[in-house]
């Protein structure tokens, strides 16, 4: 698990770091040049110095001038005084023996005992002398080291703490998203109640509005569920309350026409529960199963012929296929195409108790079937592709789920369902269009 | 005792009014809401099966309009929603019990017979008068101890008259007590049934008051 806090811990202190690290280097470089340029100067002056003692013939240039000790940066300088024949006329102590620099007037470095030296150079033709200052660059190097070193120390200490600094100030900005969290863990799975948002910073806030959106969704989800599974107890519920209430009869009466009668009931309620097996099962496939990407066509006149064998109309039901239809292909799976066109055919004879004809035509894009029953209200005509969707015009034995099983059939092969009352004569029109 | 059935599923429906029929209930039809306030604003009954999910609504809302216009009348919840918070939700509606389906057809009857009692503001089973004493949960009759054979209708006459002692049932009252809407009356089936009845337990027990209708005598 990547942990936010620990990430943008990481990011801080690496910016810090890197900006601390180029501030460091840039005091380097700086201190550097300035300590060259002063060091060099004082080189310059303390030549000038020692040769306006030389020039002015105050000190009689004596050789092996002693030596003084002294602490680590005191014997920084050493000073000679040559000849212009190349004679050592006087250096001060700690100087090397050997020429420290250039002849020629200016600075100059040179390595000397192993030991590289950065020298000034006077060059007195008049007096015949040659007065050169110079001083280690090594010693050049520690002075600066020591500096920056004494620039950076307190910083270093200071790092930990800025480290600490910036972890608890993460955990203070964190804390909206932390107490989100914990209100999340302690839910159980029933809790849908949406998270305050009134507390939350802004940045916090589309996270809560997004999952309190998730919420809102799922507990709607859940709901339609529920109901579903309400009226899926009542459909099934309702006919095995009657088959039993049906069956006490036949054995409580004394009458053989009472006991004929619940027994004809019987053998109905039967039939109807069973269809209404069957469609709860087709129904939960479509919802399960992917669509098929399959892509075949089927004939439409032989498929209606064989829902129309299948789910046989009573006799006072005339059936009707359009001939036209022979030459119609469908686009769709077999399975799929037959599932629309059979709830489609009972649903028309199921609304016809009377009698009646239905026909099936062909349409320019689709197909539909005409019924002579009794319509459906305006005001239902949304509502009857819902689950146990019955409306007033309802049939004695269906189930509500027959246009709800066609509509989604269809649009699983990219088809749709448009139910219209017919306009010139009593009944529906239900077409299976593609567009 | 008549009873108001409402439920949409016409075998359940069928096999509700036959069902009560054997068991001594006169019961009346209906499939939707609308119908039954139609229903119960014509007629009186001793009870009410009323089923939850209706076509045009929910019975629970039709429960709580009768309770609302204080129509005490009693309330049988027929459902196939039997989770507990649903029980507990149609009592609190005013709801006198409740069944969920499949139910047994035995014990909807006794359940109908005790709310139909409870309504008459009786406890005990029986209905007594003299030495007259009935049960309505197996329709049989006794006198003295003797058992007295009664027909459904007759046995229905003199419940209806047995209920409240000493109040008088006009014919019309009885009438609407032995027939469903559906069924036709025949204009002198009453006083028949009144004059079987006088032979079979006795005179002096079901007393004419001219003009007006038939009383039992309260016991003294």
């Amino acid at each position: 698990m990547t942990s936010l806090r620990r990430r943008l811990f990481l990011i801080l202190i690496a910016a810090t770091g890197a900006i601390w690290l180029c501030a460091a280097g840039w005091i380097y470089l700086s201190s550097r040049s300035e300590l060259e340029h002063v060091l060099d100067a004082r080189l310059q002056e303390a030549a000038r110095m020692v040769h306006s003692l030389v020039a002015g013939g105050n000190i009689a240039a004596t050789p092996l001038a002693a030596e003084v000790p002294g602490a680590a940066y005191e014997r920084q300088l050493s000073c000679q005084i040559w000849s212009l024949d190349g004679r050592l006329v006087a250096r001060s102590g700690g100087a090397p023996d050997e020429v420290l620099g250039d002849p020629a007037e200016g600075y100059s470095e040179r390595t000397v005992n192993g030991e590289p030296w950065r020298v000034y150079t006077i060059l007195d033709t008049e007096k015949g002398v040659r007065v050169m200052v110079g001083d280690r660059i090594g010693l050049r190097d520690r002075l600066v080291r020591d500096l920056v070193a004494g620039l950076l120390a307190p910083l270093l200490l200071v790092v930990p703490l800025l480290g600490a600094l910036i972890w608890m100030s993460l955990w203070r900005g964190l804390k909206p998203l932390n107490a989100v969290a914990r209100d999340l863990t302690a839910r159980d799975a029933e809790d849908m109640r949406p998270l305050a948002p009134a507390e939350a910073p802004a940045e916090v806030r589309p996270l809560i509005d997004a999952i309190n959106g998730l919420f809102a969704k799922v507990e709607a989800a859940r709901r339609h569920e529920r109901d579903v599974t309400a009226f899926a107890a009542h459909e099934l519920r309702t006919p095995l309350a009657g088959l039993k209430t049906q069956a006490q009869i036949a054995l409580a009466t004394g009458d053989a026409a009472t006991r004929d009668g619940a027994l004809r009931r019987i053998l109905v309620s039967v039939d109807r529960t069973a269809r209404l097996v069957r469609q709860l099962l087709a129904l939960a496939k479509l919802e399960a199963s992917a669509p098929l990407a399959l892509k075949a066509e089927v004939d439409a006149g032989t498929l209606l012929r064989e829902v129309a064998q299948l789910s046989a109309a009573p006799a006072r039901i005339g059936v009707t296929l359009d001939p036209t239809l022979d030459a119609l292909r469908l686009q769709g799976d077999r399975e799929t195409l037959h599932l629309v066109l059979r709830n489609l055919h009972e649903n028309a004879i199921e609304h016809m108790p009377e009698g009646g004809a239905i026909t099936w035509r062909r349409l320019p894009n689709g197909l539909c079937v005409e019924d002579e029953g009794p319509g459906i209200p305006e005001e239902e005509l949304p509502r009857v592709t819902e689950r146990f969707f019955r409306g007033r015009n309802k049939s004695a034995s269906g189930s509500g789920l027959g246009l709800t099983i066609a509509s989604m059939a269809a649009a699983r092969v990219g088809a749709r369902i448009e139910l219209e009352n017919r306009d010139a004569r009593r009944g529906l029109r239900a077409a299976l269009m593609w567009s | 005792m008549r009873i108001l059935v409402v439920e949409d599923d016409p075998i359940l429906m069928d096999g509700l009014k036959v069902g009560l029929g054997l068991a001594g209930a006169t019961v009346d039809d209906v499939a939707t809401c609308a119908d039954a306030r139609a229903a119960l604003a014509a007629s009186r009954f001793d009870a009410v099966v009323l089923d939850l999910m209706l076509p045009d609504g929910s019975g629970l809302d039709l429960l709580a309009a009768m309770r609302a216009r204080d129509d005490a009348t009693p309330v049988l919840l027929l459902t196939a929603l039997d989770d507990a918070p649903d029980r507990v939700r149609g009592l609190d509606a005013g709801a006198d019990d409740y069944l969920g389906k499949p139910f047994d057809l035995d014990e909807l009857a006794a359940r109908v017979r005790a709310i139909a009692r409870r309504g008459q503001g009786r406890a005990g089973p029986v209905l007594k008068a003299g030495g007259l004493v009935l049960d309505p949960a197996t329709l049989s009759a006794t006198v003295e101890g003797r058992p007295v054979g009664l027909s459904r209708r007759e046995f229905a006459v003199l419940a209806a008259l047995m209920e409240r002692p000493g109040v008088i049932r006009s014919k019309a009252e009885i009438e609407e007590r032995l027939y469903g809407w559906q069924e036709e009356v025949e204009s002198n089936t009453v006083e028949v049934h009144i004059h079987n009845l006088r032979v079979k337990v006795g005179r002096a027990l079901i007393e004419t008051v001219r003009g007006l209708g038939y009383r039992v005598r309260r016991p003294v």
